[in-house]
């Protein structure tokens, strides 16, 4: 049976040692890369013509817009539309990878390692500290104290604030990270049964089916879990954002 | 591909390596520096790129067709108002027109009227004349036959006496006694 893991290996391309510190471009890397020219091909053809009525291509481009856009103005507000490019980047990177990892031959998810996941929650996590103290000072803790709350309760409350809080990029990257791990683990999974069936004689192939329509139902929900999964990622930075500028609940 | 990250650290890691005794490679700690560095370049180069070039040029477009179309339903509307103004205007110079003409009607049914009664007036005028004096004629008329009835009768008297009596009565003494058998 093939390996299911096999898929998650990372190899070597170009070898660089940096002050003992092994920085080699990798299979890794090469898909960010990808990602990055892709959408920036993408959204740069689709918005060459810049018409008013829009062609196929542009309007994808500008529903993907609207999108991100809309996401920030309604969990954020109309002030949390500095964050917008911050926030589409975000999406647009998690949703690439994950989409690029679809691709069968080509297939490595960049997503389902968890250093990635977890460097892009910090990243939003520092970014909420940072944004939250240099909005409003002090009044940023605000944001652990719960207003309404009964004297006696609040030291209970406010640890517990304060540990949700320090757990949210656990949380963050972890569940973006599972999902694409678990998913395409399962993929491989079943793709093997229908490799093991086929080499198993006439009567074993024909059961081979089954694995195969399994396959095929759970490749729709990798495509749909690639897309939410971007979308829950991207959500919930909003809505982190959100505390950092409104820490009074 | 090149040899994997971890054949490095453990032995067997190669290329169907990962499953037996060798690190998780989704959590292998070997290949976290060059995650994280290249993670950090792309995305950073990526949100150059979108916050830079492509988002503003999009938010361009979208803006621009906003307006227009904020442009074009402002446009609408100040026609409409417009109209209704239009409206408004037509249906009070529609019931000016109306009370006026309303007015000219009932001052030409006034005049008529009394043009009417100016003319009924003056034939009924003709006619009590055209009366009068055709009842003074048929007086005169009627003095006249009676007058004349007089005589005649004087006359018949004198002729019927002269038959009787063979005697002429003189015109006088008929009159005489007519007028005593008038009294």
């Amino acid at each position: 049976m093939p390996d299911p893991i096999h898929q998650f290996n990372i190899n070597k391309i170009v070898d660089i040692n940096l002050f003992g510190y092994d920085i080699s471009f990798t299979n890794s890397s090469l898909f960010m890369v990808m990602a990055v020219i892709a959408i920036s091909a993408f959204l740069t053809m689709s918005m060459s013509g810049r018409s008013l009525v829009p062609t196929r291509l542009q309007s994808l481009a500008e529903i993907a817009y609207e999108f991100i856009a809309n996401m920030v103005r309604d969990a954020i507000g109309p002030e949390g539309m500095k964050f917008f490019p911050f926030v589409f980047t975000v999406f647009m990177f998690i949703f690439t990878l994950n989409m690029l990892g679809m691709f069968p031959w080509l297939g490595f998810t960049v997503t389902s390692h968890l250093i990635v996941t977890a460097g892009l929650a910090i990243m939003v996590f520092t970014l909420v500290i940072v944004v939250g103290l240099a909005k409003n000072g002090l009044g940023f803790f605000k944001l652990f104290v719960p207003s309404g709350v009964p004297i006696a309760v609040m030291p209970l409350v406010v640890a517990i604030e304060v540990i949700s809080f320090l757990s949210r990029p656990v949380s963050h990257s972890m569940r973006l990270f599972a999902n694409m791990l678990a998913g395409h683990i399962a993929l491989k999974v079943f793709g093997g049964f229908i490799v093991m069936l086929l080499g198993a004689g006439f009567g074993y192939s024909l059961i081979g089916i089954l694995p195969f329509t399994m396959a095929v139902g759970l490749t729709v929900l990798e495509l749909l879990v690639a897309f939410l999964q971007a979308y829950v990622f991207t959500m919930l930075t909003c809505m982190y954002l959100n505390d950092a500028l409104h820490p009074g609940h | 591909m090149a040899k994997t990250h971890n054949t490095g650290t453990t032995a067997e890691g190669g290329a169907q390596g990962g499953g037996h005794g060798t690190v998780f490679p989704p959590m292998d700690p070997t290949t976290f520096a060059s995650q994280i560095l290249w993670l950090a370049l792309t995305f950073g180069a990526l949100y150059m790129i979108m916050s830079r070039i492509s988002l503003p040029r999009i938010g361009e477009v979208v803006e621009e067709r906003a307006e227009r179309i904020q442009r074009d339903l402002d446009e609408a509307e100040r026609m409409k108002t417009e109209t209704e103004v239009a409206l408004a205007d037509y249906e009070r110079s529609l019931a000016e027109a109306k009370s006026k003409a309303n007015g000219i009607a009932a001052q030409e049914r006034a005049r008529v009227k009394e043009d009417t009664d100016r003319a009924r007036a003056q034939a009924d005028e003709q006619d009590a004349k055209t009366m009068s004096d055709a009842e003074a004629r048929i007086a005169k008329s009627k003095t006249a036959a009676l007058a004349s009835v007089n005589e005649i009768a004087a006359e018949t008297a004198g002729s019927v006496i002269d038959k009787l009596i063979g005697s002429k009565a003189s015109p006088d003494e008929i009159k005489q006694a007519l007028a005593s058998l008038a009294k």
